[in-house]
Order: structure tokens, then C-alpha cells, then sequence
């Protein structure tokens, strides 16, 4: 091992966390240190965690905002566990996540912000930086970040509490010095974003930058340094992408392969605000959308966009899915293409509204008066986002029903690399809608699908009316005993029918062994991380992360049959578990955590080798 | 169906718009003369039988699209001004009547009614007032007096009422009028009105429900009343009424008083006159308190107003974007926010 600045320590993967007040810049600083290790190569997956509280009050514990990623040259498929390195910018930010930090791991505090005052606002009786089992338990970098930010900007004509403000850029300037990171993307980044505006602010920033790095270079600090080679990634053309980003991708993507135009309305409300931001922002793409006034109106807006023959498509989190349950069952009852989105946070009421859950599966199975399934389709990694956006296009126009897409708070926000599909290789998305001359029943059914065609206004000849009351085939409204059952159960089957056109079910693994872990949705990272050590270590465990909640795939009974115990990782108390338990009648473990954070893979591997 | 005839026939006439199922409300109920008023309308309007859209919610009145031989869409309490609001911004093209309550739009609804106004999509929106809850069997209503003695007020109501009209102007309602069912002729001239106004079109119909609330408007409309208690406004004409056009309102400060023309009484001149036209929402507002019984009670169109439409300016937003950036090309969005390549 060396001390010198110039050589390396090659590590297979790193995991770093930036953590400071809200106001202190950590989620870009976080962002800019993902860009930078996607240029180098890395494979990565990231971790925001931030207060619900634009501002929560300076230097206290509840304002401390943080961002985790994991890079590494092997594949990285979470976020990581306890972080190798923290940046702590102020006393709140250590306490809150010292614990965390790997014995012996890369601490960098900002000395500055250790004064009397914000000790006591984070609890600190005496500066923790004084006590000497912080250097003795970890690799101690104690900096005056926001005096070397001034000295940097000495000759700025900014103020100086402008110029303090640039102190994230000087902190991530040396953690790119102790990671080997490009610092390019960083300063595009910065000129793209001030240079036309605020150009002194690009160069403020620029300056500071370099400054953290070159402080590497030149202090005296005894420090290591570390190296993350390249991924071993395939072929191909890559970008850095968030769950909601790929989700608006893949729904533009959807109804252009669909030839329909997307008239979107949505509500604001964390963490799916960026869906609607983001497809505001995609006007030239011919697409409609609509900030309701409410999320009934959302919801409400979309499905009369379905009506009228075009997509209607909304997002909200579980709030919002509780107001739209009953626009929910009209949608479904007059089977008519709507896409609803939910992106999941802590629950229940507001909860943790900037956490993550899994805590709507069961609403969004049962959450409408009478029995009404509706398709429910989770993906299970930020890029997935995109490939699930586009099946709940095609079974919302093949079926004419509304789809709930499941994505969780954990994806949305959190980026991966993805290679980047040839758009024109895929597959044309068919609408079920009649053709001029057919005649029309409007809830006459393929007898295969058992899916009704749609008629929609402008058709001549088509003209008929559908609503909420209960129907009779040819559309009449009807009090009739026997038609209301045989509706009932045809909404359901029609939901179980689409089963039939789900490719077969990955198995992780063996095809039978002792152990399967069955989850769902935004576990698969942490589940399949987990799975795959253990099965390198030799132990007789496989994994099946679903998509498709319901229906459930048609493969799923027997896999299930083929193993001898079955563990459910959820981060909620047990929702598939009971789902799974009442399909099947087969018993299953539950591993339930609902602390508003997704499973570590450490903690996964400790369940499974319980079990084994 | 029949799916013989792909294109509309021209002339439509009122027969086109009745479907044939049977109608459901209660015999001697005021929907039926508004139903046909509106199947009268249609046909004189030139748009194409299969461009008519009729959304409503819940309630008696809400039954409507059911009722009309054109695409229609029965939704749920209170929502239709949403679901209205996403077939005229999915298609434009389309003619879109929303019919609501005094429940369903100024109760349940309040909230959506409000927005849908604000907004201005070109969408008619056509509100029975009959002051009660008939589908539900006769609780009072938003609009119900203060004191009205109902199933679930045993004792009389004690939410104060609001003003159709008021809350209208307070969403700044582009086109409001108000209408009723005893009158076809006004009903339809009132119908051709809204259609022809670009923007949303609010219209109250005073309606009566012939269970819950019997002769509620007998007082305004009745055979006996209307003469003496019904204001006719039309463009550009003092604010004139009664059996012998004898009476006016003039504006004494700013309160509206009645008085009688004449020789011993006012002239002409001194009457307020009636302007659509006057965005001022102060005249708009005067004519609204302009209430039974101390005052007679004004029909026709109280305010027709140019604003930008809803789907107007969002398609023009999207040409601007079109303009600027060109149609867009996913792949090159999906690689434009920074890629690399793996060889």
C-alpha cells in the first residue's frame, strides 16, 4: 500500500456517499459524480435520499440530504450497502450517517462547518472531530472546505456567500482526485447549465472544481487513492437513466409504436412529478398534456382522452391511487385504454413521501368497490422502466382496459447505465378498434382475448353511449341478475386471459433446489445480487423477480412447486406473500422491511442463508 | 346498431338524435323538455351526427347522454367536467355537451366545475337546477334555501345556498346564461348560444323535479308568474319586464332597484342596459343577485366573452415546440442527454 498520490488501489467496486444540509448541493454533486463514472465505465446504480422538506431548518439532523452510488468494473445492481466513503459537510451529516461507514472507510468532513452552534443543532456535546477514535476507526480527511472555496474564488466578484455556496464542487472536485474521475462531464455540465446565463457561476464552480481536485495533488494529506477499471459492459451506445426518465421514454416510445397520440394529465405529487415535467417537456412530440386540479381529474381527463380515441395515460404515488379508485372502476367497467402510473412511496396517508415502499401492491389489486382486477405490471430496475412503460401500452390498446404500472420511488429517482435500444426494431403496438363496416356490440368479445373493440367519436355509425351502470352485451343499461354475474366474472377472466400472452418466467438459477426467492418489482437488484453470491458460493438457491402482478404468469405454479421453501423479500409487511399464499396454497417465508429504504444485499444474503 | 350507413345522413333532423331505448325519468319531469329541446338543437347546428359528444356524472339529469343517439358517456359523481375536458383536448373537433346538477356540478363537483370554467375548453356545459337530490329520494341540495325541510334536514336546512350564476362569474366564466324548461323557444335559442360561443358555455336551466321538490320554480316560471317575474336580457336592450313592459331595473348607487315606467315614473333612458359583451364582472355579478322574489328573475345570455381556449392554446404550444425543435426523434432524445460507447 502507498501514500503516493500517484498511485493506485484498484477495487472492484466503491461505494461513496455525499451527505450535507439540503441547501448544500449533495444531490447534484451525487449526479455529477454518477456522469462522471458513467463516462469511465462503470457499471452503477445510485441512491438519493432526501427530506421531504425543501428546507428543513440548517445544520439539524432532519435537514441532512444524502446520495449514494455504488460504481464498479463488475455489474452493479444496487446502490451498495454501508458506504465505503462519506463526505459528511457539516455535523448534522456526520452524525446521521457515521454509523453506516465500513470500519476503516474514507471519511472527508468540512472542518468549517464544525463550529459550537452546528454541533449543538446535530447534538454534538463535543466536536466529534477532536475525539480520536474517528481517526483511528476510519481514514480521516479533515478539510476546511468552505475556506478553500473563498481562496479559490479570491479574485471572483461574486459574493461571499455566493462563493461559499460553491463549496459541494470543491468536495466533489476531491473525491474525483481520490477515484481517478474525469472531470469533463462535470465542467460540461456546468457550462451547459450556467455558461450562457450566469457564465461567472459556470466558472466559480469550474474553478472550485479543479481546486478540490489539484488539493489532492499538492497537500500534504497522507491518502490513497483508488481505481475502478471499465465495466466488461456490451457493445453498444449508453446513457445514465433514472426510473421516471426511462418511464417517459418508454410511453412515448409505446404510443409512437402504437401510431396513437398521449394525452397525459397528472397532478403534482412526490416522487412522480418528474413524469409529468418530463412529457411537458416532450411538446414536439405532438404530445397533450394536462396539470389537473386534483388527482380525480387526472385520472378523469386521461380516460376521456381514451374515449375520444387517443391514449390517456396518468401518474401519481398511493395518495393519489386512493383518489382515483373510483375512475379506476369506471375505466375498467367501460373498458376503455387508459395507463395508470403509481410510482410507490411510504405509506400509509402522506408517510414518507420522499422514501421508498412497495406498499400499493394490494390497492392496486383490490383497491375498487366490487370485483374488479386490473392488469398490474412492475418494473424492476430504472431502465426498466421503459420495456414496462411499453407492455402497459400494449396490453391497455390490446385489451382495452386500464393497466397499472408499479414502479417504486427506489427506481424513479435512482439512475443505472443503459444501453440504448434500436428504437426501429421494435415491435409495431396493434389498437383493438373496430373497422369501418364491422358491426359493433359494445361489449361483444374476442372469444381467445375475450377483449371488446372500441368505437370512438368521429366514427359515423358507431354513435352509442357507455358509463357506469352495468351493461348487457349490446351496451343497454341492465338490472339484470344473471348478466351482472356473467359481466363480473368476464371483467375478471378477461384480466387472467392476458397470462396467456406473457413470455415464460426467468428463473435466476436452477430450475429446482432448496430455496427460491420470490419478489417483485424494484427488489430485483438487491434479490438477484444476493442470489447470485450464494450461488457462487455453492448454495442450491434461484431467484424470480415478477414484472407481471396480474395476472401472475402461467409458468409460476410449477416453478414455485419445483422448490422446497420459498422466501418473499418485500418492503412492505407481506403483500405478494398473501397474494402468492391464496393463488397457490402454498406456504412461503415473508421477509418484510418497511423503513422507507430498499434491502441491502447484505442483509438479503444473511435471510437467505438462514433458510438454507 | 345499424352499420349500414357509414356517413351521417344530411339533414339531420330530431329523429337522428333519439335513440331507441326508453327514457326512465319520472312522467311530468322538467328533463324531458330539455332532452327534446336539446334533440331539436342538435340537428341545426351542421355538425355531424358522430362528432356530438354528450358527458354527464350522477343524478337524475345525468342520465342524459343515455337518452341521445350520439357518443355519450355517463361517468361518475361530480367528474364529468374532467372527463368532458379530455375528449375535447384529445380531439378538438368534436361538439361537447357535459350535462350536470345542482349536485352533481356545485356539490360533489363544486371543484371540478370551478376548473373546467377557469380553463375555457370549447365545451357546453348545461346545469339542471332543481334545488334538491332526486335520484338519492329528496335530500336538499347546494342550491336549496335556507330552511327547506328534507329527509335528512328534518328540522331545515342551514347551509346557506349558492348562486349558480355567482359562481360562475367567480370561476370568470367566459359564456353563462340561464334558461327553463317550461320555455322550448328560449331553450333552444339559449342552446344555439352557448354553441356558437367560443369557450366553455355555462348554462343554469331552472328545472323542476316533480317528487322531491314540486313547483320550485312555480313562483318564477308558472303560468301565472312569468309574466310579471321573468326578465328576458337581450343585447343592446334596457333591462325591461312585466306583462305590459312597464317595469325596469335601474342602478341607484350600487344597488339595482325596480322601477316603473311611465309618466309619473322613470324614463326609459335611466334603465341599465344590457351588454354580454362587458367584461366588467360588476354588471355580470348585479344582474346575478337579481333574485326572487324581491326582484324578477333574469334569463338569457348574461355574458359572452372572448378568452383563449384550453385546446387552443395547447395545440399552439405544441406547433411552437414542432417550430423550434422540429417533430421529435426519439433516438436522438434518448442519446441527446449525454451517452458513451462500449465497442
Amino acid at each position: 500500500m502507498t501514500t503516493s498520490s500517484t498511485q493506485f488501489e484498484e477495487k472492484e467496486a466503491i461505494v461513496i456517499r455525499f451527505a450535507g444540509d439540503s441547501g448544500d448541493g449533495m444531490q447534484t454533486v451525487g449526479e455529477q459524480f454518477t456522469d462522471s463514472s458513467a463516462f469511465a465505465g462503470n457499471d452503477l446504480a445510485t441512491l438519493p435520499d432526501f427530506p421531504a422538506e425543501i428546507r428543513a431548518p440548517a445544520g439539524t439532523l432532519p435537514g441532512v440530504s444524502g446520495f449514494q452510488l455504488q460504481f464498479g468494473s463488475r455489474e452493479v445492481k444496487t446502490p451498495g450497502d454501508a458506504p465505503d466513503a462519506l463526505v459528511a459537510m457539516n455535523p448534522a451529516a456526520l452524525k446521521v450517517n457515521l454509523e453506516e461507514l465500513v470500519p476503516g472507510g474514507l471519511l472527508i468532513v468540512n472542518t468549517e462547518a464544525f463550529k459550537k452552534s452546528n454541533l449543538l443543532k446535530a447534538g454534538y456535546e463535543s466536536d466529534p472531530l477532536e475525539d480520536e477514535s474517528l481517526s483511528t476507526n476510519y481514514k480521516l480527511v479533515k478539510i476546511n472546505i468552505t475556506e478553500l472555496t473563498k481562496q479559490a474564488l479570491s479574485e471572483s466578484s461574486m459574493k461571499p456567500n455566493q462563493k461559499a455556496r460553491c463549496k459541494n464542487f470543491f468536495a466533489l472536485g476531491f473525491t474525483y482526485w481520490v477515484y481517478d474521475r474525469p472531470l469533463d462531464p462535470t465542467i460540461n455540465f456546468l457550462n451547459s447549465k450556467w455558461g450562457k446565463r450566469l457564465p461567472e457561476v459556470a466558472d466559480a464552480n469550474i474553478k472550485v472544481l479543479k481546486a478540490g481536485y489539484y488539493f489532492g495533488e499538492t497537500t500534504e494529506l497522507s491518502q490513497n487513492r483508488y481505481q475502478v477499471s471499465r465495466a466488461d459492459n456490451a457493445p453498444g451506445t449508453y446513457r445514465k437513466i433514472n426510473g421516471n426518465d426511462a418511464l417517459v421514454y418508454g410511453l412515448i416510445s409505446g404510443v409512437q409504436s402504437a401510431s396513437k397520440e398521449m394525452v397525459f394529465s397528472g397532478y403534482p405529487i412526490t416522487p412522480a412529478s418528474s413524469i409529468l415535467e418530463g412529457l411537458a417537456a416532450q411538446k414536439h412530440f405532438g404530445i397533450k398534456t394536462v396539470q389537473a386540479e386534483d388527482e380525480i381529474a387526472a385520472i378523469g381527463v386521461a380516460l376521456g382522452a381514451s374515449f375520444a380515441g387517443r391514449l390517456g395515460i396518468c401518474a401519481t404515488s398511493g395518495p393519489g391511487m386512493c383518489l382515483k379508485s373510483e375512475f379506476m372502476g369506471l375505466s375498467a367497467i367501460t373498458e376503455l385504454p387508459l395507463v395508470i402510473c403509481d410510482v410507490q412511496r411510504g405509506g400509509p396517508s402522506t408517510g414518507l413521501p420522499t422514501k421508498t415502499e412497495q406498499g400499493d401492491l394490494l390497492q392496486s389489486y383490490f383497491g375498487r368497490n366490487s370485483d374488479l382486477p386490473i392488469p398490474i405490471i412492475a418494473p424492476t430496475s430504472p431502465s426498466d422502466c421503459f420495456w414496462v412503460a411499453r407492455e402497459c401500452v400494449r396490453i391497455a390498446l390490446a385489451y382495452n382496459t386500464p393497466v397499472i404500472l408499479l414502479s417504486e420511488l427506489y427506481l424513479a429517482i435512482g439512475s443505472e447505465p443503459w444501453c440504448l435500444p434500436d428504437l426501429s426494431t421494435l415491435p409495431e403496438i396493434p389498437s383493438n378498434v373496430i373497422q369501418p363496416g364491422e358491426e359493433f356490440k359494445i361489449y361483444k368479445r374476442d372469444p381467445e382475448t375475450l377483449a371488446r373493440k372500441v368505437a370512438f367519436p368521429g366514427m359515423p355509425g358507431y354513435e352509442h353511449r357507455v358509463g357506469g351502470l352495468e351493461k348487457d352485451e349490446s351496451g343497454g343499461v341492465s338490472y339484470d341478475a344473471a348478466n351482472h354475474e356473467n359481466m363480473t366474472r368476464i371483467r375478471a377472466e378477461k384480466v387472467q386471459a392476458i397470462a396467456k400472452s406473457l413470455p415464460p418466467t426467468e428463473v435466476n438459477g436452477a430450475s429446482s433446489g432448496k430455496l427460491l426467492v420470490l419478489g417483485w418489482g424494484g427488489t430485483y437488484g438487491a434479490i438477484t445480487s444476493a442470489v447470485n453470491r450464494l450461488q457462487a458460493e455453492g448454495f442450491s438457491v434461484s431467484s424470480v423477480v415478477l414484472r407481471h402482478l396480474n395476472p401472475l404468469p402461467l409458468d409460476l405454479e410449477d416453478i414455485l412447486s419445483r422448490f422446497d421453501k420459498i422466501l418473499i423479500p418485500e418492503l412492505n409487511l407481506g403483500q405478494l406473500r398473501l397474494l402468492i399464499q391464496g393463488h397457490y396454497l402454498r406456504e412461503t417465508i415473508g421477509f418484510n422491511k418497511v423503513q422507507g429504504r430498499p434491502f441491502t444485499v447484505s442483509e438479503m444474503v444473511e435471510k437467505i442463508q438462514e433458510l438454507l | 346498431m345499424s352499420t349500414e350507413t357509414l356517413e351521417s345522413p344530411q339533414p339531420l333532423t330530431k329523429k337522428d338524435f333519439v335513440p331507441p331505448n326508453e327514457v326512465r325519468w319520472c312522467p311530468g319531469c322538467g328533463d324531458y323538455a330539455i332532452l327534446n329541446s336539446i334533440q331539436k338543437t342538435f340537428p341545426e347546428l351542421g355538425v355531424p351526427r358522430e362528432k356530438f359528444v354528450v358527458v354527464s356524472g350522477i343524478g337524475c339529469s345525468s342520465r342524459f347522454p343515455y337518452y341521445m343517439q350520439t357518443y355519450g358517456f355517463h361517468t361518475i359523481h361530480g367528474r364529468a367536467p374532467t372527463l368532458a375536458t379530455g375528449v375535447k383536448v384529445a380531439n378538438p373537433d368534436l361538439s361537447v355537451w357535459m350535462i350536470t346538477g345542482d349536485g352533481d356540478g356545485l356539490s360533489i363537483g363544486g371543484n371540478h366545475l370551478l376548473h373546467v370554467l377557469r380553463r375555457n375548453p370549447n365545451i357546453n356545459i348545461l346545469l339542471f337546477n332543481n334545488r334538491v337530490y332526486g335520484l338519492t329520494k329528496g335530500q336538499y341540495s347546494p342550491t336549496s334555501d335556507v330552511g327547506m325541510k328534507t329527509k335528512s334536514t328534518p328540522m331545515g336546512s342551514i347551509d346557506h345556498p349558492v348562486n349558480p350564476i355567482q359562481f360562475a362569474i367567480g370561476a370568470e366564466a367566459s359564456f353563462i346564461a340561464r334558461t327553463v324548461d317550461t320555455d322550448p323557444k328560449h331553450m333552444v335559442e339559449t342552446f344555439k348560444a352557448a354553441h356558437a360561443h367560443k369557450g366553455v358555455s355555462f348554462v343554469e336551466i331552472l328545472q323542476n323535479c316533480v317528487i322531491y321538490n314540486k313547483d320550485v320554480w312555480e313562483d318564477v316560471y308558472g303560468r301565472d308568474a312569468r309574466a310579471e317575474q321573468i326578465l328576458y336580457l337581450a343585447d343592446g336592450q334596457p333591462l325591461i319586464y312585466g306583462k305590459d313592459k312597464d317595469k325596469g331595473i335601474r342602478l341607484n348607487n350600487l344597488d339595482p332597484e325596480i322601477v316603473t315606467l311611465g309618466e309619473s315614473g322613470a324614463s326609459e333612458g335611466e334603465l341599465l342596459q344590457h351588454n354580454p359583451k362587458e367584461a366588467n364582472s360588476l354588471y355580470t355579478t348585479l344582474l346575478s343577485q337579481l333574485v326572487h322574489p324581491q326582484f324578477p328573475t333574469p334569463v338569457g345570455v348574461f355574458r359572452a366573452l372572448e378568452r383563449p381556449v384550453y385546446e387552443d392554446s395547447l395545440q399552439a404550444q405544441i406547433d411552437a415546440a414542432q417550430e423550434s425543435k422540429g417533430q421529435g426523434d426519439l433516438q436522438t432524445s434518448l442519446v441527446g442527454g449525454g451517452s458513451w460507447v462500449v465497442e
